[in-house]
């Protein structure tokens, strides 16, 4: 399972495509298939405000609901719409065409909180 | 490969002729459509399937044996405690006194049904520990939600208005957190220790003057028993806060630990699993609810009070003030309190703290005769329930947790919970209850093993399993995702369905 070298991840398995001031997230495909198959996703309403490590929404599989968070924190500016007909993306392009929102970043300086692909590999060899 | 298997049948709406019938339906009187305002009225008679009524009974009663049941296979689904229900509660819910009595009768005329919930709420505190309790909650969960608006109503009483956190551990059932948001409380949820139990230093540092109660089930969903509990509990109350002991694990501790005296101050009881009343689907349940002496004031209404002539009577509306008010209309739902109360007067005291030994000992046999074939995570003496993992042997094989259960169908066995607590990897958690015979253990743990060595020879074969149930394997991922909700005509000359 590859882990993109262009990307920084939380310990709660979401990933972050930084660019410039704005931010792209998902999570991981880790985590996807820890979950199993995705049959729905919660995402907040555009324009809301996600503080950093709060949740941002739910993701529900066959096997379990769960909780969201933002490895960062901003203002929600666009939704992944295809998720709400066709959650199974996130299965299939998890760093793809499964993404979840994107944020305009409040403050860049919480990206150094973050892990780079070497230390999110390590995470998910240990557990 | 077809889903449906060949001892499915078709639905009543396929089986229906026109102009077949059974009983003998009065005509209404002559006029009698005309009463009905136009507009009220249907322009076409609804499409009700025809059928006879040999059909419709052969219908259903071939339906209901495709179904497993605690009655008819063991059913070893750790968590929800499918212990066997004794008919004797059966017949003591089904006496007409218990059974006819309308939910209005006054007082004078409820006495014997009265006297009986009195008694069930003493035994309830004594076997909790607890100085009281309510039987009002219908469910479990209901019961937690009752337990938390109590202790919100007394840290409000208090003006104690600051503590809008619920600790909880990340091995917590899932109402848990539901429970405290319901509430109208922050969940944080704090993780377990390597061992598997409670990281009481992690709870040291989560609890402060925000904290307004812990959850904590004792046994922990994995089985174990908190064995640091008092510690932990004494740091709850130094803080201020409330515990909450979730008793979905009762039924492991009988006689043996009482989390009133250890220092809790609300539970609820899950009379389902430690008290062998029906599991849902086998009519209204039940979730009792213990306080300790500072929460007494907060009980729902209306208590079960004995008057000093030895009388009952129920409490009046309004009665105490500091009541959180009603949560169940009447009285609860009696019925299966019924069923409770048998089971505790059958059994005596040390009848259920044997019950609770005897799980014990049926779940650590069961763990000890599998640990060469799974692994498990948590190696030390388990209560009631064990997690058993097949990471390994998904590695080695390709073949799931999943897959193993499905397999499990087909060598006549319920499977246990899979991915619960989801702290485990590829976790099993096994709950035998105490009913069950050695020879019973012993075929299930066979059937365990027999499906680990076929993982390893044919895992086509358990990928692909059951293959002997009345329905192969189901795609729940396209069920969860684009339900089917109602039944549809096929094609052709089948009856239209009633839209």
């Amino acid at each position: 399972m590859g882990v993109p070298t262009d990307l920084r991840y939380s310990k709660d398995h979401e990933w972050v495509r930084v660019d410039g001031d704005g931010a792209t997230i998902g999570i991981t495909e880790y985590a996807a298939a820890q979950l199993g198959d995705v049959v729905f996703v919660e995402l907040p309403d555009p324009g809301s405000t996600l503080d950093q490590f709060g949740t941002f929404g739910v993701v529900e599989s066959v096997k379990a609901v769960s909780d969201l968070f933002a490895p960062v924190a901003g203002e929600v500016v666009e939704v992944n719409g295809e998720l709400a007909g066709r959650p199974e993306l996130v299965n299939e392009e998890p760093y793809g065409a499964g993404w979840m929102l994107r944020l305009r970043i409040a403050d860049a300086a919480q990206l150094e909180q973050l892990l780079d692909a070497p230390a999110y590999e390590q995470l998910i060899s240990e557990t | 490969m077809g889903v449906v298997g060949e001892r499915l049948q078709p639905s009543l709406f396929e089986r229906s002729r026109p102009g077949r019938g059974g009983g003998k339906i009065p005509h209404p009187p002559a006029g009698a459509l005309d009463r009905l305002p136009a507009g009220a009225r249907r322009e076409q008679p609804p499409a009700l399937p025809e059928l006879n009524e040999p059909e419709v009974v052969r219908h259903y009663v071939n339906l209901s044996q495709l179904n497993y049941a605690v009655d008819t296979g063991f059913y070893p689904l750790g968590s929800c405690t499918m212990k066997f229900n004794p008919k004797l509660n059966e017949w003591a819910a089904r006496l007409p006194g218990f059974a006819t009595l309308h939910p209005l009768a006054p007082d004078e005329v409820a006495q014997g049904t009265l006297e009986l919930l009195w008694e069930l709420e003493g035994a309830l505190a004594e076997i909790g520990g607890m100085r009281a309790v309510s039987l009002q909650p219908a469910a479990g969960a209901q019961g937690e939600l009752t337990g938390i608006l109590m202790i919100r109503a007394y840290h409000r009483d208090r003006g104690d208005t600051d503590r809008t956190d619920v600790l909880v551990p990340d091995s917590s059932h899932g109402t848990n957190p539901a429970t405290a948001t319901m509430a109208g409380f922050r969940t944080v949820t704090v993780p377990s220790a390597r061992d598997g139990g409670v990281d009481v230093d992690a709870f040291r540092a989560a609890l402060g003057p925000r904290t307004a109660a812990v959850m904590i089930t004792n046994p922990s969903t994995l089985g174990l028993f908190e064995k640091r509990i008092g510690e932990l509990l004494e740091a709850v109350h130094e803080a201020g806060a409330l515990a909450y002991m979730d008793g979905a694990n009762l039924n492991a501790i009988l006689g043996r630990f009482k989390p009133g005296e250890a220092g809790f101050d609300v539970m609820h009881f899950n009379v389902h699993k430690t008290f062998s009343t029906p599991h849902g689907g086998g009519g209204p349940g039940a979730g009792p609810v213990g306080v300790g002496e500072r929460l007494v004031p907060y009980l729902p209404e209306p208590r079960v009070l004995r008057e000093p002539d030895g009388s009952f009577r129920l409490e009046r509306a309004g009665e105490r003030a500091t009541s959180i008010g009603r949560l169940r209309s009447y009285a609860g739902n009696t019925g299966v309190l019924v069923r409770a109360y048998a089971y505790i007067r059958a059994h005596g005291a040390s009848g259920l703290r044997e019950v609770s030994d005897d799980a014990v000992l049926a779940a650590n046999y069961l763990k000890h005769r599998l640990r060469d074939t799974y692994e498990m995570p948590y190696d030390r003496p388990c209560k009631h329930e064990f997690v058993a993992s097949a990471a390994t042997i998904k590695r080695r094989t390709g073949v799931r947790t999943l897959d193993i259960a499905k397999r499990l169908i087909d060598h006549g066995f319920h499977p246990p919970t899979i991915y619960f607590p989801l702290i485990v990897e590829e976790g099993m958690l096994i709950e035998p209850t105490e009913t069950e015979s050695l020879e019973t253990l012993d075929a299930f743990a066979e059937a365990l093993i027999e499906i680990a060595a076929e993982a390893e020879r044919d895992p086509a074969l358990v990928r692909e399993a059951p293959h002997a149930a009345p329905v192969r394997r189901l795609d729940e991922a396209t069920a969860a995702r684009q339900p089917n909700l109602r039944w549809r005509p096929m094609a052709g000359d089948t009856m239209p369905c009633p839209d």
